[in-house]
């Protein structure tokens, strides 16, 4: 273990992040993002859905630092009187579980696929790159509220038919009709708009890797296919998609906030980022421009830092650009 | 020329016809619209009569073939939400989405390439500088926050500008306008700034990047050298040159301007063909949501053409190509 440290800050691609302030500073924001949503609970001063705290009160005050403000409200209080800085890191959380899962589901969908259009080949392949090549005609958002809004539709149906074939107790479907599932419909939405990007880019290292010797050498030693995708071919073409999948997090996380934004997200019992700009939206004209701005802002550090991040991951991991 | 826009027309034709097998399934099996136009109640024989007027019974081939040939007549059925005729609603709200992507589109190429021009000219000079910093904002800000922004400032800070709807519009036959109107353009000013920031910011990033590259070639140094004016070099030899990329990007972009303008009139509140889908999305209105996907599709593939006939225009390598191939 120690060793695989001391390996570690030996390694390029540490020496690679430490010439670069940019990325330092960006991996510093991303990680106090990250802490402060998944440990909004513990560290967050106040629990901004716990309805008994909640004093109508305390609604629209300003920032600490505004005369009117109160101190314990650091960023001020939407028109509920519940704390914008908790809210945030309770929103924050939410975005970044939706923009991971998705990330993951959409990496999952496109890796399996790419594999199996690159080594498959023939009509398999020319199949599956015909659905990339119309997918990736479309912005992915347009996609992503597109599906959004079928499974939405049809969500309902899909229950009923479901519960018919006893697939589903009525128990459990009376659960999924409720709130849950809007989270899954929209992670769902999100990933099926880019897993084109990474079978496109698992497509292209497999072809190169399934012509490669130790390729054949376990062609030849009688490997099924289906294990000399998975255990030999799989491990080295996972390089350029760690790349993909940091650089779609950002936009994944922006995808969220949105759907959210538009009213088509996740549920407004479990606000995200986007819903709490969404909902502060109603309040910018009246003055109360800090339920929205501060939402926005720490969605705009979120996706930078992420993105910087995916930058610098990209040309310390090409030996091109060194 | 002709074969070539006969091949890329053929080549377009699957991905519309895809496009609207997508559409039809949705229209078909998501929605339910015996039971929406039936209401609550109604017995079985009604119901078999309607299924049977609808061609509900007929097989799925047949339906489809049904679907596209209304399709092609623009015949969508009726809007669930509002039970009017989803053409209607379409027609009817497209000036507006088209006033404010044109708009968009054209501020962004008008801005964007004098400054693309400047940045890869004067590469140090300080306001080159302050772009590129202004370009790196514009492309890591989402819209809605960008829309959000200048609201807060123009709208609720200032009060110079409006924040919401198309203002006064004149009606010119079937299309309304808000150009002839002084509150009509005010109105289109916030909008069409929050569309177009963000292919603003790519096509001065494009231009640059081309620019340089293109400086650096030896037809520039050979323009210098026979001792042409910097205009005529700049602008006739290096920007010239600098277009096919840019064309591309621009085309492409389109496309995007059209579905983030789903934000953008969000956010606005203007009455355009983005809004209708997304209250559509959020009530599950079928017939306009699978309308709308046919109708952006063919955008989408008409906007690909034009960009590939325009390459013709623009790069007389690709006609020289084929005027070898003719002879």
């Amino acid at each position: 273990m120690a060793a695989s440290v001391r390996r570690f800050f030996d390694s390029d691609l540490w020496w690679s992040f430490t010439r670069s302030p940019v990325t330092v500073v960006s991996a510093i924001v991303a990680a106090v993002c990250i802490l402060g949503a998944v440990f909004a609970p513990l560290i967050a001063p106040h629990n901004p859905f716990d309805l008994a705290s909640l004093n109508l009160s305390d609604a629209f005050k300003p920032p600490a630092w505004d005369e009117e403000g109160a101190r314990e409200y650091l960023l001020g209080t939407d028109d509920q009187g519940r704390d914008v800085f908790s809210a945030i890191m309770y929103g924050a959380r939410v975005s970044l579980l939706v923009g991971l899962s998705a990330t993951a589901f959409a990496t999952l969908l496109g890796v399996t696929l790419g594999l199996l259009a690159g080594y498959v080949g023939g009509a398999v392949d020319s199949f599956l790159m015909r659905i990339c090549d119309i997918q990736l005609t479309f912005p992915s958002i347009l996609i992503a509220l597109l599906v959004d809004g079928v499974v939405r539709a049809a969500l309902p149906r899909i229950i009923v038919w479901l519960q018919e074939r006893g697939v589903l107790s009525a128990e459990i479907s009376a659960q999924l009709a409720h709130q849950h599932i809007a989270l899954f419909v929209v992670i769902f939405a999100i990933g099926i708009s880019e897993w084109p990007k990474f079978a496109r880019t698992v497509r292209g290292s497999t072809l190169v890797e399934r012509n490669k010797e130790y390729v054949q050498a376990a062609r030849v030693i009688g490997v099924t296919r289906a294990r000399i995708m998975v255990s030999h071919v799989l491990p080295n073409v996972l390089g350029p998609v760690l790349v993909v999948a940091t650089l779609n997090l950002g936009l994944a996380i922006l995808s969220e906030a949105t759907l959210s934004f538009l009213g088509v997200g996740v549920p407004p019992t479990q606000p995200s980022l986007g819903t709490l700009i969404r909902i502060g939206n109603d309040f910018l004209f009246s003055g109360e421009w800090w339920i929205t701005i501060f939402p926005g802002i720490a969605l705009i550090l979120m996706v930078l830092s992420v993105n910087l991040l995916g930058d610098w991951l990209r040309d310390a991991l090409n030996p091109k650009l060194r | 020329m002709f074969a070539f826009i006969i091949s890329r027309i053929l080549q377009a034709l699957p991905v519309l016809l895809a496009v609207a097998l997508i559409s039809f399934a949705m229209f078909a099996y998501v929605g339910d619209p015996v039971a929406i136009m039936l209401g609550q109640d109604y017995t079985q024989a009604q119901r078999d009569a309607l299924v049977a007027d609808l061609g509900l019974d007929q097989p799925f081939w047949v339906q489809f073939g049904r679907f596209i040939g209304n399709a092609v007549q623009g015949e969508f059925g009726l809007s669930y939400r509002l039970s009017r005729p989803v053409a209607d609603l379409i027609a009817e709200r497209a000036p507006a989405t088209l006033e404010l992507a044109f708009c968009a589109a054209g501020l962004a190429l008008l801005i964007g390439v004098p400054m693309g021009v400047y940045t890869g000219l004067y590469r140090h000079a300080w306001l080159s500088r302050f772009f590129l910093t202004f370009s790196l904002i514009g492309v890591s800000l989402p819209t809605f926050l960008i829309g959000i922004l200048l609201i807060l400032v123009f709208a609720v800070w200032l009060g110079v500008l409006p924040s919401f709807g198309r203002g006064d519009t004149v009606r010119l036959g079937w299309w309304t306008t808000g150009f002839l109107t002084w509150s009509g353009v005010k109105a289109l000013v916030l909008p069409a700034i929050t569309l177009g920031l963000f292919q603003l910011t790519l096509i001065m990033r494009l231009v640059r990047a081309e620019m340089l590259e293109v400086l650096r070639t030896d037809y520039i140094k050979f323009a210098r050298a026979r001792g042409l004016p910097n205009r005529a070099v700049h602008f006739g030899h290096a920007l010239k040159n600098t277009m096919v990329p840019v064309i591309t990007i621009v085309g492409l972009q389109l496309g995007a301007i059209i579905a983030f303008a789903i934000v953008t009139e969000q956010v606005f509140q203007w009455p355009g063909m983005g809004l209708l889908f997304i209250q559509s999305v959020g009530a599950a209105d079928i017939p306009v949501m699978s309308a709308y996907l046919l109708l952006i599709a063919l955008v989408f593939v008409t906007i690909n053409l034009i960009v590939d006939l325009l390459y013709y225009a623009v790069d007389p390598r690709l006609r020289i190509g084929r005027g070898k191939g003719g002879h």
